[in-house]
This record gives C-alpha cells, sequence and structure tokens, in this order.
C-alpha cells in the first residue's frame, strides 16, 4: 500500500522532466546506442548489404582483414573456413589519416593563435578583419571550396599561374601527383584556423594585461612573456582546441572524397579513413567491414583524446595567479 | 612617441590586411572567374576579367540529368528550414530539462548527452542506413531530418543548456509563484529570454545542413531530390576530372551566397556560438 503512492509521487517528480527530454532520449536510444551496438555486432560479421541472408558469424575476421598485413599475411582463414584477403589498402588509409591528422591540427591552431594575438591589439577594425579571417573557415567544408581547391591546384591552375609569373618552373599538378595532394587538403585544413581563432582571442581577452605590465617592468621580453603568461594562462583553451580539432580532422570527408573524384586520389595519396570506410561500405556493400572499421576508428579517437587529456596535467594550468 | 606608435599601427594594419588578402584571394578567384568566358578560366589568374558573361551561370544551372539548380535550391532551403525548425523543438526542450529541471536519473543522462558530442558519426551509420532502409526511408529526407526532431545535435543542446543556465532564476521563480507550470515557464520566460542562442542554434544548423555532403551522397538518390552540395558533385566525374569548369565555378559561386548573407547580417550570433561550445570547423 505504501507503494503506489511512492510511485505516484516519482511520477508527479520526474514527468515533466521526462516530457520534455523524451525527443532527445528516443533519439539517444534509438538512433545512437542501439546502432551502436547493432554495428559492434556487425563487425563480427561479412553482412553484405546486398545479401543479408547470407550473413555469417566471422569471429575477428574482419579485424584480421584490417591488420593481418602487420603480421606479415595476406590471407588468412576465418572461423567458417573461409579464406578471406587482407585489405591492401586499410593501412595506407590509416597513414594518410594519421598524417593528416599529425600535420594539420598542430598548423591549424599555430596560425590561428598567431593570428588571434594579431588581432588582440588595441586596434580599430579588429571585428571586421576576424570576420575576414572566418570567412574560409564559414566556406571551407563546402563541397564548393573542394570544388575550386581542385581547380587551384591542379597542373593548369591558379597556384602554378601564380608560381610562374614567380619565375619558377616545372611545376608539379599538386592534386594529381601523389607526393603532393595530401598537402593540399592539409593546406585546405589549416586556411580554415577561423573557429580556434576566435576561441584564442577570447581567451587571450581573458588574460589580464596587467600579468605583461609586470613582467615588462620585471624585464621580461615579449618571446618569454609569450611562454611564461600568455602559453600557460591559455592552456586550457588550447586543450580545448586540440582536443575539438583531433576529432574533427579523423572524421574528414567531404574534401577528400570531392578531389579524388570520390575515390583516394593518385596512388591513394589521399585515401581517407572514413574515405575507404565509405567505399568498402557503399561502392563494395561489405557493411560488416565498414562497421568493424568505425569501431576502430572510435578507439582510436578514444586514445588519442585520452592521451591528450592525461597528458594535460603536465601542461595545462588551472587559475594561476587569481 | 606619437609618430612610432602610429607607424607600428600601421604597419600592423598593413600586414593583417595583406594576410587577409591571400586568404581571401582563392573565393575572390572564383568569383571573379565564374564571370569570364570558359576559355580563359584556365589563363588568367588576374581578378580583373577581360571579357565578362554569364554564359557559365546559364550552363551550370542546367544542372544534372534534366534537373536545373533551380530544384536544387529549393531542395536545399525546404530541408534546412525543416531542420532548423526540428532543432529548435528538440535541443531546447532537451537543453530545458537538463538545465532547469531536477529529475532522477539527470546526471546519467547528461553525460550520455556529453559523451555523444565526441562520438565519430561513423559507428552508427551502417545500422542507421539499414534502419532507413527498412523504413523505406533511402531516397528521401526523412533519414536527414528526423534525427533533428529527436536532438541529435548535441552541439545545440549543450550551447542551449549553457545558455540557459545564466538566465536569472529569480524570473521563473516569480512566475512560478503567479502559478505558472513547468510548460508556461518554459514557453513563456525561457524561450523569449533564450532567443539569441535560439539565433545561433538555427544558424549554424542552416549552415552544416546546407554544407553537409555525406548524408546527402548516402540518402539522396533521385537526381530531383538532390540539394545543392549533392549536385555539385555531378560537376566532378568519376576520376575527378571536370568537364565544365566555368560551370561548376558559377554553380559554386552561387551555393555559397546564403552562408555569406547569413554571416554578414548575423556576425554576433557566430562569435557567440563559437566561443561558448568552440563549434566545429
Amino acid at each position: 500500500m505504501q507503494i503506489i503512492p511512492g510511485i505516484t509521487n516519482f511520477f508527479r517528480r520526474n514527468a515533466a522532466a521526462y516530457m520534455f527530454l523524451t525527443p532527445w532520449l528516443l533519439g539517444f536510444f534509438v538512433l545512437t546506442l542501439y546502432p551502436m551496438a547493432y554495428s559492434l555486432l556487425l563487425s563480427f560479421t561479412d553482412y553484405d548489404f546486398t545479401q543479408p541472408n547470407s550473413t555469417q558469424w566471422i569471429g575477428l575476421g574482419n579485424y584480421m582483414k584490417m591488420f593481418g598485413s602487420v603480421f606479415g599475411q595476406s590471407e588468412f582463414t576465418t572461423v567458417t573456413g573461409e579464406i578471406m584477403r587482407v585489405d591492401p589498402y586499410y593501412m595506407k588509409s590509416l597513414s594518410v589519416t594519421l598524417t593528416y591528422v599529425f600535420v594539420s591540427v598542430p598548423l591549424k591552431l599555430i596560425v590561428a593563435l598567431g593570428v588571434a594575438m594579431l588581432l588582440n591589439q588595441k586596434l580599430r577594425g579588429v571585428p571586421f578583419y576576424r570576420a575576414v579571417y572566418y570567412i574560409p573557415t564559414l566556406l571551407g567544408g563546402s563541397v564548393a571550396i573542394a570544388v575550386l581547391w581542385r581547380k587551384l591546384f591542379e597542373k593548369q591552375g591558379l597556384v602554378n599561374d601564380v608560381l610562374a609569373s614567380l619565375g619558377f618552373t616545372d611545376l608539379p599538378g599538386w592534386i594529381t601527383n601523389p607526393n603532393f595532394a595530401l598537402w593540399t587538403l592539409i593546406l585546405l585544413t589549416v586556411w580554415q584556423f577561423g573557429s580556434s581563432m576566435i576561441i584564442f582571442l577570447a581567451g587571450l581577452k581573458q588574460i589580464p594585461s596587467e600579468y605583461y605590465d609586470a613582467a615588462s617592468v620585471d624585464g621580461a621580453n615579449k618571446v618569454r612573456q609569450f611562454f611564461s603568461i600568455t602559453i600557460p594562462l591559455l592552456s586550457p583553451v588550447i586543450l580545448f582546441n586540440l582536443v575539438i580539432q583531433i576529432i574533427s580532422a579523423f572524421q574528414a570527408f567531404t574534401q577528400a572524397y570531392i578531389i579524388g573524384g570520390g575515390r583516394g586520389g593518385v596512388l591513394n595519396s589521399t585515401l581517407f579513413y572514413t574515405l575507404h570506410l565509405y567505399i568498402q561500405g557503399w561502392t563494395y556493400h561489405e557493411m560488416g567491414y565498414a562497421s568493424a572499421m568505425a569501431w576502430v576508428l572510435l578507439i582510436i579517437i578514444g586514445v588519442f583524446t585520452a592521451i591528450v587529456f592525461r597528458s594535460s596535467r603536465w601542461w595545462v594550468s588551472y587559475g594561476v595567479g587569481e | 612617441m606619437k609618430t612610432a606608435t602610429f607607424a607600428r599601427h600601421t604597419l600592423t594594419h598593413l600586414f593583417i590586411i595583406a594576410l587577409g588578402l591571400v586568404m581571401i584571394y582563392p573565393i575572390a578567384w572564383m568569383i571573379v572567374s565564374s564571370l569570364k568566358p570558359n576559355n580563359m578560366i584556365f589563363s588568367d589568374p588576374g581578378l580583373i576579367p577581360k571579357a565578362v558573361t554569364f554564359e557559365n551561370y546559364i550552363t551550370g544551372w542546367q544542372g544534372y540529368a534534366g534537373t536545373t539548380f533551380e530544384r536544387f535550391f529549393l531542395n536545399s532551403l525546404l530541408m534546412c528550414a525543416v531542420a532548423i525548425i526540428g532543432n529548435l523543438i528538440s535541443c531546447t526542450m532537451a537543453a530545458y530539462a537538463f538545465a532547469r529541471l531536477k529529475f532522477a536519473g539527470r546526471a546519467v543522462w547528461f553525460a550520455l548527452m556529453m559523451v555523444t558530442l565526441m562520438l565519430p558519426a561513423h559507428v552508427t551509420l551502417v545500422p542507421r542506413y539499414i534502419m532507413f532502409n527498412t523504413f523505406g526511408w533511402v531516397g528521401s529526407y526523412l533519414p536527414i531530418l528526423v534525427p533533428k526532431f529527436l536532438a541529435t545535435d548535441a552541439f545545440f543542446v549543450f550551447l542551449l543548456v549553457q545558455f540557459i543556465r545564466g538566465i536569472p532564476k529569480e524570473i521563473e521563480e516569480a512566475a512560478i509563484i503567479d502559478g505558472c507550470g513547468k510548460v508556461g515557464v518554459f514557453l513563456r520566460i525561457i524561450i523569449p529570454l533564450a532567443t539569441p542562442a535560439l539565433v545561433t542554434t538555427a544558424l549554424f544548423t542552416f549552415l552544416w545542413t546546407w554544407d553537409d555532403f555525406f548524408n546527402h551522397l548516402l540518402y539522396l538518390t533521385n537526381p530531383a531530390t538532390f540539394t545543392v552540395s549533392r549536385a555539385l558533385r555531378t560537376f566532378v566525374g568519376d576520376a575527378g576530372a571536370v568537364t565544365n569548369w566555368g560551370g561548376a565555378l558559377a554553380m559554386s559561386t552561387l551555393s555559397i551566397v546564403p552562408a555569406f548573407i547569413l554571416f554578414f547580417s548575423l556576425q554576433k550570433y557566430f562569435v557567440q556560438g563559437i566561443s561558448t561550445t568552440g563549434i566545429k570547423g
């Protein structure tokens, strides 16, 4: 008899909140949690979108397909006794993506911080300049800019025209040369430093100018001030930008897809992880394998984020000198 | 002393402007080149066209597989409008619950919401596709739009939570004393006071939906349903060759017009959105 009023009480206290939360809860369970569990399950099968009824449990087969080449294998036998070939392009896609992340993220943050410091002065027109520097970020993720980028870095493109007028000769087609193709994409990413810049700018504004005045009086030069005041006080913002940029860089897709014309470019030099995943899942219908790739990507991103957070205790300082 | 400061400021300005010009140059070049005759696009790096023509806009507008860009633009606008409505309703509701209401399990749900912020979309991709295919939704806008009504863009939930937490509680308390319920508080107090954050949400929903390519590539199979970003891809051939550069640059130029207009008319909302949530990009 005590239970009934208890339950009604519980409902009365929580009903309104859960009513407001209903759309999110539905989305969380139906579009996030259930698909995650399902894709984990699929990752142990050879699920093919065009023939779902012949799906078989292949144990770690998909994971062997990814990493078999690490053990020097080109094929292996699955638990069902079938012979499977190791994916010859998986490691390439992983190394392309890691290169892209390791180069583009630090470069982007350095440029963003540099420009933010340039704009963090008592100058007229800073809001206007900030807007101009943000424009590439505003547009950069679009198909339009990817199409433009192809044109700019072609053999007969704008970049080569400019370089030729400066006296350079024997210029390559940047997009079609496997040594340079990835670098054009890195440049495209670094060019979109606007969001990080705005966040840095907001962080820089929080640093009291008295700190710099005091340091000047003590005879610290600008370089010393940068490393002893700016960097430590900005370190939480750097951490934040770093995490956001790492997570999004691992998932880059559109630019590589458009510039490679739906493929990985010359010699797969721009075969991004997500592009490879898309090709496996939707061109070859290997959705079990695509699911396994997605889970490995999740783990890679998780590990990198964890490393950054763990390392942050060595280089991020909170609330210095309050 | 004064002249030295003046000289230093002038130099800084010049440097900032020069760097800005380099940054903007590719986009300016795209706009100008879209007005050049097709054969001059390849040979002219300058910003002043030797001849101006709208030919590229006419050939580009023809579109793909018998569908013109008029349709693609209407499709994109329609999709964005519905996406904005979905995100505004669902994300605001969730944010109000997280920011203001006390309920069992709040901390757990909020933590899970924050985790989804960092989750790569790819882990849910295949099952979502299979599910939407079972529903017969592939080829329609439903796989792209239904998630918007279920608050799956955790970024906006987070943005709105942050904003609603900053609204003074006294106003709500007064309303509750006057007999206003939770729904009343939400509709009459939270929504009006959260307008700046709602504008930011609408703005970024528009931009991301307009620019999204991956979902449009996955789910839009019929050219008549293509959006602008999906249609632009048809200018690029399978090996990456482009036959109609003029048309491609002309339609690319048109496709960035909405973003430009919104950016320059709603600039402060951009800065607010980026600095409170660190919106990716």
